[in-house]
């Protein structure tokens, strides 16, 4: 089997395998009430997780967008609040908004050469400080838009709801699979994950690839911030504090390399299926306290971790003996 | 004298910024440098900036030394948590105050040994590697605290959160005094100058004959050390551990005071009194936002434009600028073809 898909497959296993015991212990987990609820529960972290996705298979990191979600919320809610616009032209602008924001630190990280993780951090403040000076105070929608959004759903075999903004989440994710495996925008990712040098010496553009994928990240995170705000119906300076975390979190999981260059978007779903799962079994006990699901993410991120330097190492091993033996 | 000169040069940025903040804020508040005596110990704004900024000055001592080595420890404000919930309840089991702090310490190190071992070891990118604990260690306080905030009325321990010795709060002694005892080690000995090489580049230091692996678990115990001080101090202040709220996003704080005091984040170089100075400064804008009645929500803003500024300051990209128009004509045409590579 080939050792690029093996994380892939391992997260899958583990996915089905925790499917089948919380299945055992409450039958009514398998219902799709249960898995539309999974899909409506994580939207804003799965779409948020596809942006970290792209991001991290370019070898970099984005910290920024918990915050660009808070600013999304609290943006929209006041827009809608103080002027009479309709929600429609308030998304646009948020989503051009928070997408110049993510080319600005792409572009700051690839012209000014610092670490990503810096200059996200900086971000990750001044989004949080932008929405703290729109309103520190949570913010209610009550537009009748929003009412007709929260209203829409499909309705699955065995009284399952697909809502909207589930179905939002899917439609990313497969957007981000033929974004990269089916472009050249993907493949000049993959590239530049694999070694910046070696990307510029193949003649990939490696400045306009950086500052796209942290704009694509900015985009998708004001679209997570506009799911998020169809979620909860509000907009608040201080909400979704450390989502980046559960994204990046839910993307290694999914079976990417955290050293860039391989992985797939569609394990990141997976990923974040497994964290949703984690939090639907401690509800459906009802004894356990919500901090397990802290520790059993991070026993996972251990897990997942070391099983990607053992892949890495088993493949150097097998490429010097092949080396070897020629 | 040649040394202190060139050491008063290195930190001469981070005192000129510490002052210009300083002298701002006197300018608004005439009353600001007052300091009174009352009750055995000193009061006023700037014994308030110090004995603040204590957290953040400690977690900076190791936060200093592990971006030495080009790392990064994330999990500081979760080893915080821990340690803070560690001295909390075994203080509640009955133990002695000593026991207790032994305990809580230990467990620092324990936590600052596994994130060492993860990164020199099994070749784990920092980043990643104290992530596991910043993402977990909330959970594992909470499993201490079982999901309360444990408060104690031990004088003791208490006595270490706003205590004084000799008028001056007891915070603000820790930090001073780890500061110094950690900068002697590491200077006073070819330590720091090692760190500092495991920075610049790992596999050479490792073929000079530096015992990289080792060097590395004790940056990030000492890390972890630092942490924990702070953790029992953010507790003992309190009178309870709070394992939700205990040294939030403080590791961020520690990261910028380290930031600000010119320490590299692309490793090789450091400066202990600078990072100290450096958290003084965050704290005083802190205060000074705080006291000129400004919404506090604008220091994030601000902490954002001070990444900022130090970024461009720092980027290596920009150097490269700055010496391209300190050179002469030659150079431009060799400026010219690394752009057309």
């Amino acid at each position: 089997m080939n050792a690029r898909i093996l994380p892939l497959v391992a997260t899958i296993a583990i996915f089905l395998l925790a499917y089948a015991v919380c299945y055992a212990q409450f039958p009514a987990m398998l219902s799709t009430r249960v898995i539309g609820n999974l899909l409506t529960d994580n939207a804003f972290l799965g779409i948020a997780a596809v942006g970290m996705t792209f991001v991290i298979l370019s070898g970099g990191i984005d910290l920024s967008i918990g915050s660009v979600i808070a600013f999304s919320g609290v943006f929209i809610a006041v827009l809608l609040r103080d002027t009479g616009l309709h929600p429609l032209p308030v998304f646009a602008m948020l989503l051009i908004i928070t997408t110049l924001f993510g080319a600005a630190m792409g572009a700051t990280i690839h012209y000014l050469e610092m670490p990503p993780f810096i200059v996200t951090l900086a971000g990750m403040f001044l989004a949080r400080g932008m929405a703290y000076v729109l309103s520190i105070d949570s913010v209610p929608i009550t537009h009748d838009f929003y009412n007709t959004l929260q209203g829409l759903y499909y309705l699955m075999p065995g009284k399952g709801r697909l809502t909207l903004i589930g179905g939002v989440m899917l439609l990313v994710f497969l957007g981000g699979v033929v974004l990269a495996h089916r472009t050249r925008f993907g493949t000049n990712v993959y590239a530049l994950g694999g070694g910046a040098q070696t990307a510029r010496l193949m003649g990939v553009p490696v400045g306009r690839t950086t500052i796209q994928i942290y704009a694509l990240s900015g985009f998708l995170a004001g679209l997570s911030g506009i799911v998020f705000s169809i979620y909860t119906s509000a907009g608040y300076s201080l909400a979704t504090v450390g989502v980046e975390l559960d994204a990046i979190a839910a993307v290694v999981i999914g079976g990417t390399l955290l050293t860039g260059g391989s992985g797939f978007v569609a394990g990141t779903l997976i990923g974040v299926m497994i964290m949703g799962l984690i939090q639907t079994y401690i509800i459906f006990d009802g004894t356990l306290s919500s901090w397990w699901t802290k520790i059993v993410i991070g026993i996972l991120l251990f897990g997942f971790i070391v099983l990607q330097k053992a892949l890495v190492w088993l493949t150097a091993r097998r490429g010097r003996a092949l080396g070897a033996a020629r | 004298m040649n040394a202190t000169a060139a050491f008063l040069r290195r930190i001469a940025p981070q005192l000129v910024t510490l002052s210009a903040v300083l002298i701002l804020i006197a300018m608004v508040f005439p009353g600001f440098f007052e300091i009174s005596f009352a009750n055995g110990r000193l009061y006023g704004s700037p014994i308030d900036i110090l004995n603040r900024g204590a957290p953040v000055a400690l977690l900076a001592i190791g936060m200093t030394l592990v971006i030495a080595t080009k790392g990064i420890d994330l999990s500081v404000g979760a080893v915080m948590a821990i340690c803070g919930a560690v001295a909390a309840a075994s203080i509640h089991q009955g133990m002695g105050l000593f026991p207790a702090l032994a305990l809580a310490l230990g467990t620092g190190l324990l936590c600052g040994l596994w994130n060492g071992l993860l990164v020199a070891i099994l070749g784990i990118q920092p980043i990643v590697a104290t992530l596991m604990l910043m993402v977990a260690g909330r959970g594992i306080a909470q499993l201490i605290t079982e999901g309360t905030i444990l408060t104690f009325t031990h004088q003791g321990l208490i006595f270490i959160g706003s205590g004084a010795f000799l008028g001056v709060p007891m915070p603000v002694l820790i930090w001073i005094a780890t500061g110094l005892i950690v900068t002697f080690i590491v200077r006073r000995s070819a330590l720091g100058m090692l760190i500092e090489a495991i920075g610049v580049n790992p596999r050479a230091s490792r073929l000079a004959g530096i015992n990289t692996r080792v060097l590395l678990i004790a940056v990030y115990m000492t890390s972890g050390l630092s942490a924990a001080l702070a953790g029992v101090i953010a507790a003992a202040d309190i009178r309870g551990a709070d394992a939700n709220n205990a040294g939030l996003w403080l590791e961020l704080d520690a990261i910028l005071a380290v930031v600000i005091g010119g320490t590299s984040l692309l490793g090789g170089r450091f400066s202990i009194v600078a990072s100290l100075i450096g958290a003084m400064i965050i704290q005083a804008v802190n205060t000074g936002i705080l006291l000129s009645g400004f919404p506090p929500e604008f220091n994030l803003i601000i902490k954002a434009a001070i990444i900022l500024i130090i970024l461009v300051l720092q980027s290596p990209a920009m150097r490269t600028t700055f010496v391209f128009f300190r050179r002469e004509k030659p150079t431009a045409k060799t400026d010219v073809e690394t752009v057309a590579q």
